[in-house]
């Protein structure tokens, strides 16, 4: 599913990952930990196809990410939830959730259905979707983004920090999230600091530190 | 190919779609236009010969700042909330999001250029002798400036100072556009006795290189 050997990134000049070796069955849930700069966000972001290794090998979903071609293709499978939500403020709930359905390769317009039921899937009311984003909370818009990767159904979830700017009730949410996708077949990479909560969900946990992998509890 | 053109058609569409929410050009850069002719008709003494004489220049000119407008707001609805990094990650191919981008800024500048031509016939008192050169002129610079403001604002985006470097990097690299659509104006409002046609050819090889430059650079641009 996701195999790392001996990745090297780069942000800017400087070296986010210096060699990290990493190996994700299909099906795994696993958190990633470390402290600020350990190189958590920019393994997500190899994963999603969004950076090219400098040195070593990444390969996702049985895409070689190397070549651009490759990045490109793997990012239609694949559902990173970042730090911004990724949403137009002009537009609304139901739009945007569409759009960017549509963007990641959905043949059809999602139906309405399909929609309200990924909304309800984030316990948003149906009530917003006619709502323009700018109108919302700041944990309504996460909310909203995270609706807008289900409705995708992708094979390999990469998730930053799912649960910031979410009250309780939204990372109650968030975690039967990350038990549906995994039911469904779905691999899911966690990036938190909440560790405990976390812990929950998976046995499995990669700590980072100085851009390798410090620690694996599989190995 | 019917992936690459829906794809183009989506991001339009949903370009479109937030200027219709949002009405920036409309309710901003529109006036804005309207208020560059008057002000230009203020500095040249408000003499009806003199602005007829220069009206198509004017226009053109008027047309690059608005356009300068329209381009900043299309690359900052991408960069609001990290949309242009969910663009990369839906696989989209990077020629099919510059065309999309490209297209609304074009539908944008029409809207406009149809307004400053109402603008430079009631204002400055000019009369259309060619209306179908007119047409062509305002259709063929469109793509040209939409297609090369649409590359610029992603470079300029790239280098983070986006709001100060755009006009300096773009309006030098427009300036064919601003001469041949001149000319071309010049023969269509009967400002001035030369071949608006020939220019117009000038205008249609910049329109094809900005589009096909545009197409094949752009997606080195976004990803960096």
């Amino acid at each position: 599913m996701v195999e790392l050997n001996a990745a090297v990134a780069l942000l800017g000049r400087f070296p986010a990952l210096t060699g990290v070796d990493l190996r994700i069955e299909a099906g795994e849930t696993v958190l990633l930990q470390g402290p600020n700069g350990a190189g958590k966000t920019t393994l997500l972001r190899l994963c999603a196809g969004l950076l090219a290794p400098e040195s070593g090998t990444v390969t996702v979903l049985g895409h070689d990410l190397a070549a651009g071609p490759e990045r490109r293709a793997v990012r239609r499978r694949v559902a990173l939830l970042g730090h911004s939500t990724g949403l137009y403020e002009d537009l609304t709930v139901a739009e945007n959730v569409r759009f960017w359905a549509r963007a990641a390769g959905l043949d059809a317009e999602p139906s309405v259905e399909r929609v309200v039921g990924a909304l309800q899937r984030l316990g948003l009311d149906d009530g917003l979707l006619d709502l323009p984003v700018h109108r919302l909370s700041a944990g309504q818009r996460r909310r909203t983004s995270l609706a807008a990767l289900v409705v995708r159904r992708p094979e390999l979830w990469l998730l930053d920090e799912p649960h910031a700017g979410l009250d309780q009730a939204g990372r109650n949410v968030v975690d039967e999230l990350i038990g549906d996708a995994v039911a469904a077949g779905g691999t899911v990479v966690v990036s938190s600091h909440e560790l405990e909560r976390v812990r929950l969900l998976s046995p499995r946990v990669v700590t980072l530190a100085g851009g390798t992998v410090h620690r694996d509890t599989s190995s | 190919m019917s992936r690459f053109l829906a794809d183009a058609r989506l991001v339009a569409a949903k370009d479109l779609r937030i200027e219709a929410r949002s009405r920036v050009v409309l309710n901003q850069v529109a006036p804005f236009a309207l208020l560059v002719l008057v002000l230009f008709g203020f500095a040249l003494d408000a003499d009806q010969r003199t602005l007829r004489a220069f009206a198509p220049g004017l226009f053109w000119v008027a047309v690059l700042l608005c356009a300068l407008l329209a381009i900043q707001r299309s690359v900052s609805v991408e960069q609001a909330d990290g949309a242009l990094t969910g663009l990369r990650l839906s696989g989209m191919s990077p020629a099919a999001l510059f065309i999309g981008k490209a297209s609304a800024v074009f539908v944008q500048l029409v809207v406009l250029e149809v307004l400053l031509t109402a603008g430079i016939i009631v204002l400055y008192g000019s009369e259309v002798a060619q209306p179908l050169l007119v047409v062509a002129t305002g259709l063929l610079a469109a793509v040209a400036v939409a297609c090369t403001g649409t590359l610029y604002g992603a470079l300029a985006s790239g280098l983070g100072v986006r709001e100060t470097l755009l006009p300096i990097l773009l309006l030098p690299v427009l300036a064919p556009v601003l001469i041949g659509a001149t000319r071309a104006f010049d023969d269509a409002l009967g400002s001035a006795a030369v071949d608006g046609w020939a220019w117009l050819g000038l205008l249609a090889v910049f329109a094809v290189v900005a589009t096909a430059g545009g197409a094949l650079a752009y997606g080195a641009l976004v990803e960096e």
